[in-house]
């Protein structure tokens, strides 16, 4: 009966949760080496305290033009090996109590929430008393996530009027530095989510150019066999 | 016939060393070079030489991700990123693999059309047919299996979502499901036995099953476009069909230039659109699978939407939603009886009159509709207003999916009608080349 009762709730959820937000495109460029590099800095400077990218490997930097040497010196904070997975030190029990929620890996993240998700989210935050850590999301409405990056760029409110973000205090950051800034954050998690997807891309020209060939010869193979068929 | 050809070239040398103990020449000769195929074929006969070279690449490519991936709760959606990421070309096996199912069903539906349109279920054919139906099924399970193994969020509930249907049938539906499971929730022990199915215990069954459907096919001979029975005729010295031309190397080169164009939209997906846009590869599976929370949407993956709109589009009776579950197997199993629900005296659509054509078309427009609504949350197209009688507050897509289901179903329903009373054209004696 239980299994039945689960099954009828599912059939009855089954509908969209309506988050109707409108989301901002995010400026993605996987080729701006540049950018991934900054990404990549500030990925491990703010998010990967309480986040893990567990299935991320800290040599595959090397792919973004960065060195060992400077892997291990600026971003590798605990001396770890180089091929290790960028996992954190938190323990999950311990987060589960301070958040509420056990912080997601976000190894993949771009590929399930998408890009613009992400560049919406991290301009979204506002300060919101009711909420447990003071911040709320417009994106992910009551996201347990507090801001972790405020001081960069200052605090906002939403104007319960017009629903629009005002800046409340300015921070480290003007807008356009700190859009700049989750810019390059978002594009590195595009390309942490599946570090060979340029290669993938820059195979895929040949193999398709070999196959064109291919077929223009399968083509005149199958005329020349077919001359005599009526 | 058969057994003088034999005599008359015996092989020599390490062939004839062969041939002495194993019938390999016979079997060349029976099954490429002097199996003869109408010479018609267009491209709608490319699709089952593209079916069997789908399954080969599935039971490669799957035999490589085997070698590093973990059926075990805890291990498998790391397992898969694993493969992604630090397997030497993983990520390749594993999109060729992930693309190709996807493929199989696109190319399953194409030869299945081509079967409708063409009467290729008819006498001589009906067990040929009948086997592909089989496949076909298997090949759904084999599918089902195969998405709960990444363990992502989609995986999980909508293997929770499909087993639970068996939980509806009555009395021993709720004690079935938890056989099914081995648990009482899809867990480790669904996952190991969910990979047994899909590694062996399918695969096998299907190997065995595409074996049959072939053995059928070259006993009966290909039907054709035209539906006319090349057999009928033939060179009075030689034996040979008047229409009919070797397999190989006839349709062997055929078949590559449609192997070529195939292999170009498979490689197009693979290496820019593995995802296709979420219709392949869902996003919400790549969130590691999480009992504790369901997502707000679940969809089954593209193939099963017909079928899956047809489940939610009949509503429970009494408060059971079996009758939703036991339309949407008969939707499926309906194909068996086509052979018999046929009763036109033609077999191609070029023959036949304008009644089977409509009909078909409509078919075909329903499956198509229930496909996308079944990809959709039905409050899609929102409600009618609750002033409208009978139908206030019922969700628009809802009732449409009511409506193309009715067709989905009248199709084969009035088959044994429509098609005895079409006015059919006059079938030529030979084939045609168009």
């Amino acid at each position: 009966m239980k299994i039945f009762i689960t099954f009828l709730t599912l059939f009855s959820l089954n509908s969209f949760s309506a988050e109707n937000v409108e989301l901002s495109k995010a400026p993605i460029d996987l080729t701006d080496n540049q950018s991934l590099q900054r990404g990549a800095k500030t990925f491990v400077n703010y998010c990967l305290n309480c986040h893990s990218a567990n299935y991320m490997r800290y040599s595959n930097l090397i792919d973004i033009g960065l060195s060992a040497d400077t892997i291990k010196r600026d971003l590798m904070l605990n001396g770890d090996k180089i091929g290790d997975t960028m996992s954190v030190n938190m323990p999950v029990k311990e987060s589960k109590k301070w958040f509420g929620v056990t912080p997601p890996d976000l190894s993949v993240v771009a590929r399930s929430r998408g890009a613009d998700w992400i560049y919406s989210y991290m301009r979204g935050f506002y300060r919101d008393p009711s909420r447990a850590m003071g911040w709320n999301n417009t994106v992910l409405l009551n996201s347990a996530m507090p801001h972790i990056l405020w001081e960069l760029q200052g605090e906002q409110t939403l104007n319960p009027k017009t629903k629009n973000l005002e800046t409340f205090t300015s921070g480290k950051l003007n807008t356009k530095e700190y859009d700049s800034l989750v810019a390059d954050l978002t594009n590195y998690l595009v390309y942490m989510s599946e570090p060979d997807q340029l290669k993938r891309k820059k195979m895929g020209y040949y193999v398709i150019g070999f196959l064109l060939l291919l077929l223009l010869l399968t083509i005149n193979l199958k005329k020349e066999y077919w001359r005599d068929i009526k | 016939m058969k057994k003088d050809i034999n005599k008359q070239d015996k092989s020599t040398g390490l062939m004839g060393w062969v041939d002495e103990r194993f019938p390999l020449s016979s079997f060349i000769k029976n099954h490429l070079t002097e199996y003869y195929a109408p010479k018609n074929f267009n491209f709608w006969y490319f699709f089952g030489a593209l079916a069997l070279f789908v399954f080969v690449v599935q039971i490669l490519t799957g035999i490589f991700l085997t070698m590093y991936y973990k059926p075990d709760a805890s291990q498998a959606f790391a397992s898969v990123e694993f493969i992604m990421r630090d397997v030497s070309f993983g990520w390749l096996i594993r999109y060729m693999h992930s693309t190709g199912a996807s493929l199989f069903f696109v190319v399953i539906y194409l030869h299945m059309f081509r079967g409708l349109m063409y009467g290729s279920y008819q006498k001589p054919r009906e067990l040929l047919w009948l086997f592909g139906v089989a496949i076909f099924l298997l090949l759904m399970a084999e599918a089902f299996f195969g998405y709960l193994l990444p363990w992502g969020q989609m995986s999980y509930w909508g293997a929770q979502v499909i087993v639970n249907l068996f939980a509806t049938i009555p009395f021993i539906g709720p004690d079935l499901a938890e056989w099914v499971r081995g648990d009482y929730l899809v867990s480790d022990a669904t996952l190991n036995r969910f990979f047994a199915f899909h590694v062996i215990a399918l695969p096998l069954a299907l190997a065995g099953l595409i074996m049959c459907h072939l053995v059928a096919l070259h006993e009966v001979g290909s039907n054709n476009p035209d539906g006319v029975e090349i057999k009928n005729l033939k060179d009075k010295k030689t034996g040979i069909p008047l229409d009919g031309i070797p397999f190989h190397p006839y349709y062997t080169v055929k078949d590559l230039i449609g192997l070529s164009v195939f292999l170009i939209v498979f490689a197009s997906i693979i290496f820019f659109a593995p995802e296709m846009g979420g219709y392949f590869l869902e996003a919400n599976n790549f969130v590691p699978a999480d009992p504790l929370v369901t997502p707000s949407h679940i969809a089954p993956v593209w193939y099963f939407t017909p079928f899956y709109s047809i489940l939610r589009a009949v509503p429970p009776i009494f408060g059971s939603q079996f009758p939703g579950v036991a339309a949407m197997g008969l939707s499926v199993l309906i194909f068996f009886f086509i052979p018999w629900l046929d009763r036109s005296k033609v077999r191609s659509i070029r023959y036949k009159g304008i009644l089977y054509k409509k009909w078909l078309a409509a078919f075909v427009i329903s499956f198509i509709v229930l496909g996308y609504l079944g990809t959709v949350p039905s409050n899609i197209w929102g409600q009618f207003s609750s002033t409208i009688p009978l139908l206030g507050g019922l969700d628009v897509a809802t009732f449409f999916a009511r409506i193309f289901t009715l067709v989905y179903f009248l199709f084969f329903i009035m088959m044994p009608f429509y098609s005895k009373k079409d006015v059919t054209k006059k079938v030529p004696k030979r084939v045609t080349m168009r």
